[in-house]
C-alpha cells in the first residue's frame, strides 16, 4: 500500500474514483442537454432547408435591414455606456464623497430589473401617454417606436455592465498610482490616459465586450419601445420573433444563427479577457498593488 | 528648501487625525516623523506633500505658503509605502514619467541621459527596462526614490520607506538612503513606526502620539532625555518600577537614583535592561532568575523582584547566572516621571 | 467646498449623475409614478387580479424550482470545475456562460424546438407522459437556462480560494469526506450560494424572452407576470400595465436588497478566509 502512493499526493475530499466520475458524468450529461444542445440545434434548424436557403434568409431585406438596425444601435449605446461606466468608476473609486455606496447600488440597479419593465417605464417618459409624450408629439420629435426608443432602452439595460467590471478593479487598485503620477506633475487627463486607463484597459474592453452583446441580443425591453415595424423598427432579436411566429422556423433560425455566433465569439473574447486578468478572477489577485501579469510585455 | 508648518489641523469626518502641529524643518536636514499607528505621521506627511488638504494652519516651503498649492506644483518627490509604480511601465518609463509631463520640456535624448543617471545612483544599472513585476523589493524601493528624485524636488518625503522589506535588506537600504541624502543634500522627511530606523538614520526625531508632537530633537536627546513615559516606553524596552521621590532622589532597594526636577511623592521609575546590573551580593533589589535568553552580544535575564515585579536585565554573554538563582539589581540609570 | 487631490471629480460625478437621473431614475419614476396615479383601491383590484394573482404563482413557482435545480447542478458544476481536472474542462468552463451571452430570444425559440412535442427531447418525454414545451415545465426549463451561471459563478471563486488547510485538518481529525463536506466545506460555501440563489431567483423572475416562446401564455396557467405587464400594454390598458409593472419593479428592489446583504456577507467570508 505504502509504495503505492508513494509520490502521489493524498486525496483531498472527493477525490474518490467513484464520487469523481458520478459528478463529471452528471454535469457534463445535464450540461449537454441543457446548454451544448440548444447551441446545436439553432445551426442544425439554420440550416436545415440547405445552404441556399440559409443564405437567402440572410439576404432577406428585412433581415437585413434588422442586422443594420442591430449594428447601429450597438455602435450609439454601448460608446455612450463605455463613457459613462469611466466616469462613473472615476468617480466612485477615486474619491470619497457622502452618498458613494448608494451612488454604487443605484448605478447596478438596472441589472436587476426586468427588461419588461424598462421597456413599460421608457413608455412612460416618451409615450403619449407618458410625462412628454405629448409636448415630443407637437414638436415632431419622434422617441418611442423609432431608433432613439431603442437606444435609450438598450442604454438602460447595459447601463451597468462597464461600470461594474471597472468599479471593483478600479477599487482594488486604490488611489496610489494616480497620487503618485499627480506629484511627479501630471495633469488630470494625463493621469487617466497614461496611469489609470492602462492599468484597467482589459477590464474595460470586457465590460465592453459583455456591454456590446447585450446591445445587439436585448428582447425585452427593445420589443416593448420598438413598436416592431418590419423593415423599420426591428432589431434583429425582434425579426427572429417575427419570423418564428410567421412559421419561418429555418429563416429565424438562420437570423438566430448570426447572434449566437455573436454569443460564441463574446465568450471567447471573455475567456481570453479573463487570462489577461480581466472579469471576475482578477478581483482578489489584483488586490495587490504591484502585480501585473508576468509576460505581458517581455 | 525650509519647511515650517504652522498649527497645522486635519480631521477625517469625526476623527480628528492631526491636533495642531508646528515643526519646522531646516534646508538639508533629515527628519523622522515617528510614531505608532495612528499617531497621524503619515497624515502629516501627505499634507505636506500636498496629498492631503490641512483643515487649519499652514504649510511653508520656504518663505512661500504652500498651504493651497495643489501637489502637482508644490514641487515635492513622494516615497509611497507600497512604492506606487506604475506596473504597465518599466522601470526607466516609470523614473522617466515626472520629466515626460513636466512643463518643463525635455528633449529624449536628455530624458534617458537623466534616468541613466538616475539608474546609475540607485545602483539599478542594467534594469531599465524591467518592469516592476520582473524585480525583488528592495529594487522597486530604489525605483521609486529614482522616480521621486527625477523631477528635482525641493523636499524628498517618504512614507515608511523601508515598511515592506525584510530586516537585512532594510539595513542595508538605510545606510545607502542616508548617503544619498547627504550627497544631494535634499531636505528629506520620512515617517516611520520603527524607532531603531528613525534613530539610526535621521538628524532629528520627531516623535507623534495621537496627532500631536509629543517629543522632537536630535536621537541623542530623545534617548537620553525622553521628556514623558510614552516616549520612554516607545524607543525601547524598558522595566517600570514605583519609586518614592524625595529631596531631588529616589531610593530603589538602598540605592539612590538622582531624579532632578521631579516633586516629592510617588514616581515612575523606567530602567532600561542594559541600565540594571546583576551583582550576587550588596546593596540592591534582590531579585529572582526565572528565565535566561542567550542573544548573541548579550544574555537577557528575566527576574522577579521580591513584590512580584517582573524585570528584565541585559548581562555581558560571559556572566554566569542560572535559573532559581537570588541576586542584586543595581541601578545605574534612569527615566523618573511623576506618577 | 473641500479641496481634493486628484482632479476630475466635478464633472465625472456629473456626468454620473446626470446619466443615471436621465436613463435611470427618470422612467424608473414615471413608472411609480404612473401606478401611484391609479389610487390605491383600483391599484390593488389590478395587482390583485385572479389573473395576476395566477400569474405570480406561476412566475414565482417556476422561478423557485429553476433556482433549486441551479443550486443543485449550479454546486456540482463548479465543484467539478475547481476540484477534478477532465479533457475538454476549459470548454466546459467557458459555455456555463452561454446562458448570459446568448440573445433570450434564441435561446427561447432553440429551448422549444428541443422541448417541443416533436423535438429531441421533446419527443421522449412527451412519449412518457411528460409534456415540456407551453407547459410550467417549459417556463422552469427556459428560467432554469437563462439563470444557469450565476450559482456556477459566485461559488467557483470561493471554492477555488479555500485553504486545502482546512480539509486536511478535518481528514487529520478522522473525519469522512461526507462529514468533511457537509460540517466544513458547505458552511464556508453557503454565503456565496445563497447570494447566487438570490441572483438566480431574481433573473428568474424578470425574465421575459426566453420564456414567451416556450411558455405557451395560456392565462391562469402558463402566463408569467412580465408578460401580463405587456399584454395589458398592447390591450392599451396602460394603468394596469403600470400596475403590473410596479409589482415586479418592487419585487426586483427587495430582491437587489436581499442580494446585497448576502453578497456582503459572501464578501465578508472569502476575506476572512
Amino acid at each position: 500500500m505504502s509504495a503505492a502512493v508513494t509520490g502521489k499526493k493524498p486525496p483531498r475530499v472527493g477525490d474518490s474514483p467513484a464520487v469523481r466520475r458520478t459528478l463529471i458524468t452528471l454535469v457534463l450529461l445535464v450540461g449537454a442537454v441543457l446548454v451544448l444542445a440548444p447551441l446545436i440545434v439553432i445551426f442544425v434548424q439554420a440550416f436545415s432547408l440547405g445552404l441556399s436557403a440559409f443564405a437567402a434568409a440572410i439576404g432577406q431585406p428585412d433581415t437585413l435591414h434588422a442586422i443594420f438596425l442591430t449594428v447601429v444601435t450597438a455602435l450609439i449605446a454601448v460608446p455612450i455606456n463605455t463613457a459613462f461606466g469611466v466616469a462613473a468608476a472615476w468617480a466612485v473609486t477615486k474619491f470619497d464623497f457622502p452618498g458613494r455606496r448608494l451612488l454604487i447600488v443605484i448605478i447596478e440597479i438596472p441589472f436587476s430589473i426586468s427588461p419588461i419593465v424598462a421597456g413599460v417605464a421608457y413608455l412612460f417618459v416618451y409615450g403619449l401617454q407618458g410625462l412628454f409624450g405629448p409636448a415630443l408629439q407637437a414638436a415632431d420629435i419622434k422617441i418611442l417606436f423609432a431608433l432613439p426608443g431603442i437606444v435609450l432602452a438598450s442604454l438602460f439595460v447595459t447601463a451597468p455592465f462597464v461600470a461594474r467590471e471597472l468599479i471593483p478593479l478600479m477599487q482594488a487598485q486604490g488611489r496610489d498610482l494616480e497620487e503618485a503620477a499627480t506629484s511627479l506633475g501630471a495633469s488630470g487627463w494625463r493621469t487617466f490616459w497614461s496611469v489609470t486607463l492602462p492599468n484597467v484597459r482589459w477590464a474595460l474592453l470586457y465590460g465592453v465586450v459583455l456591454c456590446n452583446a447585450r446591445v445587439m441580443g436585448e428582447f425585452g425591453a427593445v420589443s416593448v419601445v420598438s413598436g416592431n415595424i418590419r423593415g423599420q423598427t426591428n432589431t434583429l432579436p425582434l425579426h427572429i420573433e417575427l419570423l418564428y411566429h410567421d412559421y419561418q422556423t429555418a429563416g429565424a433560425f438562420a437570423a438566430a444563427s448570426i447572434l449566437t455566433v455573436l454569443a460564441v465569439v463574446t465568450i471567447i473574447a471573455k475567456v481570453a479577457l479573463e487570462r489577461r486578468g480581466a472579469g471576475r478572477r482578477s478581483r482578489v489577485s489584483l488586490a495587490a498593488p504591484n502585480v501585473i501579469a508576468e509576460g505581458e510585455k517581455p | 528648501m525650509k519647511i515650517r508648518l504652522d498649527q497645522v489641523v486635519k480631521t477625517f469626518d469625526t476623527f480628528r487625525a492631526v491636533h495642531g502641529v508646528s515643526l519646522e524643518v531646516a534646508s538639508g536636514e533629515l527628519v523622522a516623523l515617528l510614531g505608532p499607528s495612528g499617531s497621524g505621521k503619515t497624515t502629516i506627511l501627505r499634507m505636506i506633500a500636498g496629498l492631503e488638504f490641512a483643515d487649519g494652519g499652514a504649510i511653508y516651503f520656504g518663505d512661500q505658503d504652500a498651504t493651497a498649492i495643489p501637489v502637482r506644483e508644490r514641487g515635492v518627490g513622494f516615497v509611497f509605502q507600497h512604492y506606487a509604480l506604475f506596473p504597465h511601465m518599466t522601470v526607466g518609463e516609470n523614473i522617466a514619467f515626472g520629466m515626460k509631463v513636466s512643463k518643463v520640456k525635455r528633449s529624449k535624448s536628455e530624458i534617458a541621459a537623466r534616468v541613466d543617471e538616475l539608474l546609475k545612483l540607485v545602483r539599478l544599472e542594467g534594469l531599465g527596462n524591467r518592469f516592476p513585476s520582473q524585480i525583488s523589493g528592495g529594487q522597486r524601493q530604489r525605483v521609486a526614490l529614482a522616480r521621486a528624485l527625477a523631477v528635482d524636488p525641493k523636499v524628498l518625503l517618504l512614507d515608511e520607506p523601508f515598511g515592506a522589506l525584510d530586516a537585512a535588506v532594510r539595513r542595508d537600504l538605510r545606510v545607502w538612503l542616508r548617503e544619498i541624502q547627504e550627497q544631494l543634500g535634499i531636505t528629506t522627511l520620512f515617517v516611520t513606526h520603527d524607532q531603531e530606523e528613525a534613530l539610526d538614520l535621521a538628524d532629528r526625531v520627531v516623535i507623534l502620539s495621537e496627532g500631536k508632537i509629543v517629543q522632537e530633537g536630535t536621537p541623542e536627546e530623545v534617548t537620553r532625555r525622553p521628556n514623558s513615559a510614552f516616549v520612554t516606553r516607545f524607543l525601547g524596552d524598558t522595566n517600570r518600577l514605583q519609586g518614592q521621590v524625595g529631596g531631588g532622589q529616589v531610593q530603589l532597594g538602598g540605592t539612590a537614583v538622582a531624579a532632578p526636577g521631579i516633586r516629592d511623592g510617588k514616581a515612575d521609575v523606567y530602567v532600561r535592561p542594559a541600565d540594571l546590573e546583576w551583582a550576587v551580593e550588596g546593596e540592591g533589589l534582590s531579585a529572582t532568575v526565572t528565565r535566561v535568553i542567550d542573544r548573541p552580544d548579550h544574555r537577557r535575564v528575566l527576574a522577579k523582584l521580591a513584590d512580584g515585579t517582573q524585570i528584565e536585565l541585559d548581562v555581558p554573554p560571559e556572566t554566569r547566572v542560572l535559573r532559581g538563582d537570588i541576586g542584586v539589581l543595581r541601578v545605574h540609570r534612569a527615566n523618573i516621571f511623576a506618577a | 467646498m473641500k479641496r481634493r487631490v486628484l482632479p476630475g471629480l466635478p464633472l465625472a460625478l456629473g456626468i454620473t449623475i446626470f446619466y443615471v437621473a436621465l436613463i435611470v431614475a427618470l422612467p424608473l419614476g414615471a413608472l411609480i409614478f404612473k401606478a401611484a396615479s391609479l389610487g390605491l383601491d383600483d391599484y390593488w383590484r389590478i395587482i390583485s387580479s385572479n389573473r395576476a394573482l395566477a400569474s405570480y404563482r406561476v412566475t414565482a413557482g417556476s422561478a423557485a424550482v429553476a433556482t433549486v435545480f441551479n443550486l443543485v447542478f449550479g454546486m456540482a458544476l463548479a465543484w467539478v470545475l475547481v476540484r477534478y481536472n477532465f479533457p475538454g474542462k476549459r470548454l466546459v468552463d467557458a459555455i456555463v456562460d452561454l446562458p448570459f451571452a446568448l440573445p433570450t430570444a434564441v435561446a427561447g425559440i432553440a429551448l422549444t424546438t428541443l422541448f417541443a412535442a416533436n423535438g429531441w427531447f421533446g419527443a421522449p418525454l412527451a412519449a412518457i407522459g411528460i409534456p415540456v414545451a407551453y407547459t410550467p415545465l417549459g417556463i422552469m426549463v427556459a428560467m432554469a437556462f437563462t439563470s444557469l451561471p450565476f450559482v456556477v459563478r459566485t461559488v467557483q471563486p470561493v471554492l477555488e480560494d479555500l485553504d486545502p488547510a482546512l480539509e486536511e485538518a478535518a481528514q487529520s481529525l478522522g473525519g469522512s469526506d461526507w462529514t468533511i463536506f457537509r460540517k466544513v466545506i458547505l458552511p464556508l460555501l453557503t454565503p456565496a450560494l445563497l447570494a447566487g440563489v438570490s441572483l438566480s431567483f431574481a433573473r428568474s423572475l424578470g425574465e421575459f424572452g426566453a420564456i414567451i416562446f416556450i411558455a405557451g401564455n395560456q392565462p391562469m396557467q402558463t402566463e408569467i407576470t412580465a408578460l401580463l405587464a405587456f399584454i395589458r400594454l398592447e390591450e392599451y390598458d396602460y394603468q394596469a400595465a403600470a400596475a403590473i409593472a410596479s409589482v415586479l419593479l418592487i419585487t426586483a428592489f427587495v430582491m437587489l436588497a436581499v442580494t446585497n446583504l448576502l453578497q456582503a456577507r459572501a464578501l465578508r467570508y472569502t476575506q476572512r478566509s
